[in-house]
């Protein structure tokens, strides 16, 4: 077998395999679920004994894959965009540390927030660490860099970031493959104090991070993985980085455009091919998938005598992601579009599932909290943020992981009472433990309700670490037995439900109401499987 | 050689098997093909599309232009109109006429289907109903699969083969009822043509 049909997030996924990983961490997040997804179900990974069950968050996912460098064998860590927040931390820090087994950071992001709350561009996090980034066109791309990115890796001693947006992450297409390179053996690093970051060793390590800049940007030229493609009219000179090259080259095919092109896919942003085609053209024009990461970089770089057109002169829109009609009219052309949308056509917005347990919850805690007004419940990440939506109204935040507790709390220390946070059981264990622990700490009046579907939903329905952990978990942190309450959320318990909840909404301290029923998705699932329908 | 198809309908109405079907018919008969699906937040009963893109030279965008689209293959009237902007004016729109009401705001069906109706080429019929008398309402979107069969550009008995490979683990009445399904719907789409 040598040619594969994958998504491109499956592609990097194999590509990884095939570049001799020994594990994948992740916590999962769209569009980036499916590259671990991948490694769980297939059969060598499984044969090989290669890791890859989920982390608890990002920053547990990506110190463990830093851990299995250190210890010699190539290793991956998955997330989105917003995830590589949360692993920050870890992330900056393994620049400094530096690697011993090849270390991938896959990030995916998702430029016009399919199912995000921003569209940050990760690839101004690979600058800050000043490590090597790599940005696949398409598929077979997240493939091969995938599999060289490891050797990358070790080459430099540094992590690599491999960073693709949504729409290569889930697309799908022929993939050749390359041969299999073996895991590599057991071994601690050379020097005992790379890994110590103290300051007297931290600051030899970042100098040397430093000095190695100029060799980095010097590999991006020669490559190969940046490539400059000449034509004869030098009227306009395209920049096109990652799958934006894609769209450039289906508007170019269409309209039989001449312009010589420049695709990136390996940073640092190569400054000497950049001044080579800024010189032989009369304007540039910046194609990127994201911020306008390129364009900043070269308008500091190069004198005003250029002219260049991107997403901060309005050539390009700000925001949101790329496709074809946009390229095409940066480049003042139109596709002909077909018939309008007709008025009748109503939106669509995703939904709570029929007969989901979140919808059973919120009725019961809509109904609670009537005698005290709106503007009371923090929530966060998941699928109970449709709660958000008509008919519920329930919610009044969500921030980032974790978010629901901790703010819930300080709306309460600011005297917000009651105060409410409701959270997702896998979301609880990612990042809203620690929340929970300066609430008990304080005795916060706060009334946390942990909404347990016993999965990570939106996201698929992944094995959620929290499942028949919670109460234990709080009861642990130190929350007050009485006040750590279960409940079935079903239609026919509502009032008892309600009146549960009417009640810990009263009390002084914190409270935690964990509201337990499967997710129907992967009930069903589940039902289907063991009757084999 | 090239079809550009919208595959359109509700999360969990099963568009993605008929996109699995019709790549790899494609695939088998040696075109070049690209899929773009929709993952995450939308899946839950929201409005999702797939891009999918057949053609004997090298295909380089994931998504069709606008305007640039042969067929739009809705399992779902009213999503067949919300991609109307991408349809070539010689392309056309298949859907099947049965509605799947999760919304307040769904519109009136008698204006939905002169709508449909108005569009130059297209074709309305109603799966659900054609499924059901196979045996399985589930079949649905194979119905629609075999209704738009004969504007794939892709060989018929393909499609029956990626079929009979695509359902083969789930047993061999699933797989006749799925080929019932894609036969039905090529001659409930050659009757409307007639």
């Amino acid at each position: 077998m040598n040619k594969l049909v994958l998504l491109g997030d499956e592609a990097i996924a194999k590509g990884a395999l095939d570049g001799g990983i020994s594990g994948v961490y992740a916590y999962p997040g769209t569009p980036s679920t499916e590259i671990t997804e991948y490694i769980q179900q297939s059969p060598e990974a499984l044969e090989n004994g290669i890791h890859s069950e989920w982390s608890a968050n990002e920053k547990t996912a990506m110190e463990a894959a830093l851990g299995m460098s250190y210890a010699g064998k190539r290793s991956m860590v998955c997330m989105k965009h917003v995830g590589l927040n949360v692993a920050a931390d870890a992330f900056i820090n393994a620049a400094i540390t530096g690697i011993n087994g090849g270390l991938v950071v896959a990030v995916a992001d998702d430029p016009s927030m399919h199912s995000s709350q921003n569209e940050q561009d990760s690839r101004f996090y690979g600058k800050f660490s000043m490590i090597p980034v790599l940005e696949p066109s398409n598929q077979q791309e997240c493939y091969d860099f995938a599999h060289s990115a490891f050797e990358l890796s070790e080459k430099y001693k540094l992590p690599v970031m491999l960073r693709v947006t949504t729409r290569l992450a889930h697309s799908r297409s022929v993939v050749k493959l390359k041969q299999k390179e073996p895991q590599k053996e057991l071994s601690i690093p050379e020097d005992p104090t790379q890994f110590i970051l103290l300051p007297a060793f931290a600051r030899k390590r970042y100098k040397g991070l430093l000095s190695m800049q100029e060799q980095l940007e010097n590999d991006a030229e020669i490559s190969g993985f940046n490539r400059f493609i000449d034509n004869n009219d030098h009227s306009k000179g395209v920049i096109a980085c990652g799958i934006a090259y894609n769209y450039y080259l289906e508007v170019s095919d269409h309209f039989q455009l001449k312009y010589p092109v420049l695709k990136i896919s390996h940073y640092p942003v190569p400054g000497s091919m950049i001044k080579k085609l800024a010189d032989q053209t009369d304007e540039l024009i910046i194609f990127e998938e994201g911020y306008p990461l390129l364009e900043e970089s070269i308008k500091g770089g190069l004198p005003s005598k250029y002219s260049i057109k991107g997403r901060l002169d309005g050539t390009v829109p700000r925001d949101g992601e790329l496709n074809p009609q946009i390229v095409a009219k940066a480049m003042n052309l139109q596709y002909g579009d077909g018939p309008k949308v007709p008025d009748i056509v109503a939106n669509r917005p995703p939904a709570l599932c029929k007969g989901c347990s979140h919808i059973d919850m919120y009725n019961a805690l809509n109904e609670a909290l009537q005698p005290y007004g709106p503007g009371r419940v923090f929530s966060d990440i998941g699928c109970y943020t449709l709660g958000a939506l008509p008919p519920y109204n329930a919610i009044n935040s969500c921030v980032d992981m974790g978010a629901s507790v901790t703010m819930a709390k300080g709306a309460s220390d600011a005297g917000l009472k009651p105060s409410v946070a409701v959270i997702g059981d896998s979301t609880f264990t990612h990042s809203g433990m620690t929340g929970l622990l300066d609430a008990i700490v304080e005795s916060t009046p706060v009334t946390v309700i942990i909404s347990d579907n016993s999965t990570t939903g939106m996201t698929g329905g992944q094995k959620s670490h929290a499942t028949d952990r919670l109460y234990n978990i709080c009861k642990g942190l130190g929350v007050e037995e009485d006040h750590i309450i279960e409940i079935n959320p079903l239609k026919k318990y509502h009032e008892k439900n309600t009146g549960i909840i009417s009640k810990e909404l009263l009390y002084e301290g914190v409270s935690v109401i964990i509201s337990k029923r499967e997710c129907i998705q992967t009930a069903s699932r589940k039902k289907k499987a063991s009757t084999g329908n | 050689m090239k079809t550009d198809i919208i595959l359109a309908g509700v999360g969990g109405q099963g568009i993605l098997s008929i996109a699995a079907v019709i790549g790899m018919a494609a695939m088998n008969s040696r075109l070049h093909v690209k899929q773009s699906e929709v993952h995450g937040m939308s899946q839950r009963g929201g409005a999702v599309q797939s891009h999918l893109r057949l053609s004997d030279k090298d295909i380089h965008s994931d998504l069709i232009p606008a305007g640039a689209c042969d067929l739009i293959l809705s399992v779902e009237p009213m999503e067949s109109l919300r991609y109307l902007p991408f349809l070539d004016e010689s392309g056309w729109l298949i859907t099947n006429s049965k509605p799947f009401i999760n919304i307040p705001s769904y519109p009136d069906l008698e204006m939905l289907y002169s709508e449909i109706n108005s569009v130059s080429n297209s074709i309305l019929l109603d799966a659900d109903d054609i499924a059901k008398e196979i045996g399985s309402r589930k079949v649905s979107n194979i119905v629609m699969l075999g209704a738009a069969s004969s504007f794939l550009h892709v060989d018929f008995n393909a499609l029956e083969d990626s079929v009979r490979h695509i359902f083969g683990r789930k047993g061999d009445e699933l797989v006749k009822m799925n080929i019932d399904a894609l036969i039905a719907g090529k001659n409930a789409a050659a009757k409307v043509l007639k």
